[in-house]
């Protein structure tokens, strides 16, 4: 008990400083010279789900684009502006947001900021880039068409998410990117790239003051506001029978899932807890005992809670050899069923919330990864304070909790199972 | 554990880092040994009250027995299979409890534990580590089922892939005697006769103090760790010496081969030449100017390769090339691209060939070559960022026959690379007759029609 509570740093919040520039630009930046280096990272409201479905891709092509020109350079330009000052900017998007990170040696703060604010502002989407950049992720397609990982999530997600935008890939399919026109790019990129819901964090070697003469020089020409289409809350689709993809390949990869609990739900710290004790990333976790240490099924078996602004998904995985497929399904379903009914032990309980706190800790040891968490936070809503009252809140759940819990969300019914291979007995 | 993809250059394999940043704000690393042999490295970072702990032998698949390939991966994973003192899962249990996380990787040279922690559980953490340095118990009762897990891990990750599989051949066609022909997993019959003797007998062999290196990084000074380092490794006995690494070397290549692999599950084709060329240990300065020909030749979007592959021919969609020096012996230099639609790989194949006939006559310009040194520079600077990154390049240049002054030094030596080098470096090793080329290429499916 004490071992841990003797990690706890005095408060991390209190590292984080609110920047506001003077155009009223938000940021929060932990500011730290050790390493003469700035890490920035982004996100703006959007994101796939906002893809008409004939046009699915389109937001994560548009970002891919955002740098593939800007201002008075067109692509080369702007790539060889970036690597003579050895500067890296990148832009994504997933199912909610478009976002973008940014990383630089201090010495060239300035110009980073410079070409952050042409690629935002006046990216240019030049007809040789459009379709190069189409063809690089269609050829992704293809590299991915037989890949048993791709071809389980997506079958699993499309059952899972019918109708609803999640059930689209991120990236869209040939068909989609196909009919996308310089006019789709653009009304993407009006629609998210504005300055309502940014979230911004920084950290490095930057002062406030500073910060906040670049904040307005990167993101102050932005548009204050966009359109974006209201997305539809979802459940994850009742289960049943597995659905098997035919692949001839000597192992199968099994996806399972149910409704997760959501990130503002009041059960959700103890989700998180229970998914830790069935198939979280440690030796102990009972999918991991059971499918791979006793029985030699698989190499990989997880289990994971996945949170989205409309939806929540607890999934899991693992690849078998396709003789052996039904016995590791049945296996991760009996294991499911009896945390289910009976919930974790005590011990269990206690060593879940002890990983669980102690290893924050390591989720803010790069200047990426904290300014990656910072964002995070501010796009779920949090504020600074939840730095150093998040572990009080896994401490907080109890045996009855996770019980509670472990009922409702792993009694849920039957798994929705997708298999990719040959599996025997299925 | 991941065998070379050229098609994923990230995952290539390990870069050289620098202890000191351009601008001298470097971190302060300090080495040294114990008494039995086991060597030290301390890399300070303050920023976090987190440690990151690894443990690295000198020892890799490039050292299996013949016949006996994956033998050093599966003893990775029999490593937490318990010893006298913890039974297993005591130890990874702790390390959780602790709030800390833990892996373990082998490659072609070195094998290495790790565990990510608090500061203050770093003296407990290495009191395990030092006894299953030397402590291992092993029955066939726990032996068996991982077995099978290997297995799982090879289907999972070669069996079911055919650009896994061409990767395979590739490498065994470069290495006709050396064993980094041999995949880092080993050959599937190989591992199936795999059992408890051979596990223990590879342990007894490499897993002893002199073989070892203790790598800290993170919010720790030199003497707090050798301290620790003193209550732990160092109450295990000295060897006396430690073991030699015997491997049957590669001759001089004289022909140029070509690999190839068609599946009716690749739907994109692909390319990769794999050249014969001198590591870090074995090229010395010819090594630099290697590594500033990858990223000059194949790092990046402002890259010859993909300034004339992709933006001007507009024959591919992507391309690049990227030097694993990384490595005890000679190694690979790989060159790779993917053809746009209706593009030949042949097409394709005679393109890369034009440019690296470039690169090997005429000179850098200054502003490319420039760029380049930058890009890898800087990459120094950015590493100081996390302290697992560090302790990793470290790690693996130790275990590769180079020392900390070495990396240390790898800035200056980037630096003083010149247009000349560059071009003679490619000159001297960028010879088809040093090379194999791999085709990926799709194939229709028996009793189908689609081409």
């Amino acid at each position: 008990m004490t071992a841990y509570a003797a990690t706890q740093p005095v408060s991390r919040a209190a590292t984080v400083q609110k920047v506001r520039s003077p155009g009223g630009i938000e940021a929060w930046l932990v500011e730290d010279y050790a390493v003469p280096l700035v890490a920035v990272d982004f996100s703006f409201k959007g994101g796939a789900a906002q893809d008409p479905t004939a046009k699915a891709g389109v937001a994560a092509m548009m970002a891919s684009l955002l740098d593939e020109g800007a201002g008075d350079m067109d692509s080369e330009h702007f790539h060889r502006a970036l690597d003579d000052r050895a500067i890296e900017i990148s832009f994504g998007a997933d199912r909610d947001a478009v976002s973008g990170r940014l990383k630089t040696l201090s010495r060239s703060v300035d110009e980073a900021f410079d070409l952050l604010r042409l690629a935002m502002t006046s990216p240019r989407f030049d007809a040789d880039a459009v379709d190069r950049v189409r063809a690089q992720i269609t050829a992704g397609f293809r590299r991915e068409a037989k890949d048993p990982d791709a071809l389980a999530g997506r079958g699993w997600r499309e059952a899972a998410f019918p109708g609803h935008p999640y059930g689209l890939a991120v990236r869209g399919t040939a068909e989609t990117l196909a009919g996308v026109g310089r006019g789709d790019l653009v009304e993407a990129y009006r629609g998210a790239l504005v300055r309502r819901d940014l979230k911004i964090a920084v950290v490095g070697a930057i002062d406030a003051a500073k910060l906040g003469g670049l904040l307005d020089r990167a993101f102050g020409d932005l548009p204050a506001t966009g359109d974006l289409v209201a997305v539809a809350p979802v459940l994850v689709a009742a289960g049943g029978r597995p659905q098997v993809i035919d692949l001839d390949i000597p192992q199968s990869t099994i996806r399972f899932g149910l409704p997760g609990i959501p990130r503002r739900d009041p059960d959700h710290m103890a989700a998180v807890v229970v998914n830790h004790i069935l198939g979280g990333g440690v030796f102990s976790a009972r999918l991991f005992r059971e499918v791979r240490e006793k029985r030699g099924l698989a190499y990989s078996v997880y289990s994971h809670l996945s949170t989205f602004e409309r939806t929540a998904i607890f999934g899991g995985g693992t690849s078998t050899k396709n003789e052996r497929a039904k016995e590791s399904l049945d296996v991760i379903g009996q294991q499911i069923d009896e945390l289910a009914t009976d919930g974790p032990t005590e011990e269990e309980l206690d060593k879940a919330k002890k990983f669980l706190t102690g290893s924050y800790a390591l989720r803010f040891d790069t200047s990426l990864k904290i300014a990656s968490q910072l964002v995070n936070l501010q796009t779920e809503g949090f504020d600074v304070a939840y730095l150093d009252e998040r572990n009080g809140m896994i401490e907080a759940v109890t045996l009855a909790d996770a019980k509670r819990v472990g009922a409702r969300m792993l009694g849920a019914g039957p798994l929705l199972v997708t298999v990719v291979g040959r599996p025997e007995g299925l | 554990m991941s065998p070379a993809a050229p098609l994923s250059p990230s995952a290539l394999g390990l870069n050289l880092a620098a202890s000191e940043g351009t601008t001298g704000t470097g971190p302060n690393i300090r080495t040294g040994r114990l008494a039995n042999g086991l060597e030290i490295v301390v890399i300070p970072d303050h920023r976090a009250p987190v440690v990151t702990h690894m443990v690295w032998y000198r020892n890799g698949s490039a050292d299996d027995p013949v016949g006996k390939s994956g033998i050093a991966h599966f003893l990775e994973h029999l490593m937490f299979k318990g010893t006298a003192t913890h039974p297993q899962g005591r130890f990874s249990e702790t390390v959780a409890e602790l709030g800390g996380q833990e892996n373990a990787f082998t490659s072609n040279d070195y094998t290495a534990y790790f565990q990510r922690i608090a500061k203050e559980h770093l003296g407990t953490l290495m009191g395990f580590e030092a006894d299953r340095m030397t402590g291992l118990v092993l029955s066939d009762a726990v032996v068996d089922p991982e077995r099978d897990v290997v297995l799982e891990e090879r289907r999972m990750r070669t069996d079911t892939d055919p650009s896994q599989q061409l990767s395979e051949a590739v490498q065994a066609t470069l290495f006709s005697s050396h064993p980094y022909g041999k995949p880092i997993i080993g050959w599937k019959h190989e591992i199936e006769t795999l059992d408890r003797r051979d596990a223990l007998a590879y342990y007894s062999r490499f897993y002893t103090p002199e073989n070892a290196i203790l790598i800290v990084a993170g919010d720790v000074d030199f003497d707090e760790v050798k301290r620790l380092a003193e209550d732990s490794y160092g109450r295990i006995e000295a060897r006396g010496e430690a073991p030699v690494r015997r491997r049957p070397q590669e001759p001089p290549p004289h022909a140029h081969r070509l690999v190839t692999l068609a599946d009716p599950k690749v739907e994109q084709p692909s390319a990769q030449r794999v050249y014969l060329v001198p590591s870090y240990r074995t090229g010395g300065r010819d090594a630099m100017a290697l590594e500033v020909l990858a990223h000059h030749l194949g790092g990046g979007q402002t890259s010859m390769l993909y300034r004339a592959l992709v933006l001007e021919q507009r024959i591919a969609v992507a391309a690049g090339a990227y030097y694993m020096g990384t490595s005890l012996d000679d190694t690979r230099f790989y060159v790779w691209a993917m053809p746009g639609e209706g593009v030949t790989l042949e097409a394709l194949d005679a393109a890369v060939d034009g440019v690296v006939a470039e690169v090997a006559t005429t000179l850098a310009e200054a502003g490319d070559l420039a760029r380049a040194k930058t890009r890898l520079i800087a990459d120094a600077v950015y590493a100081q960022d996390s302290q697992a990154t560090l302790a990793r390049w470290y790690g693996a240049a130790l275990t590769t026959g180079l020392t900390a002054e070495d990396v240390a030094g790898w800035p200056d030596g980037i630096e003083a690379v010149t247009a000349e080098d560059v071009r003679d470096a490619a000159a001297a090793w960028l010879s088809k007759k040093r090379a194999v080329t791999g085709f990926l290429l799709p194939e229709a499916e028996p009793g189908s029609d689609a081409a």
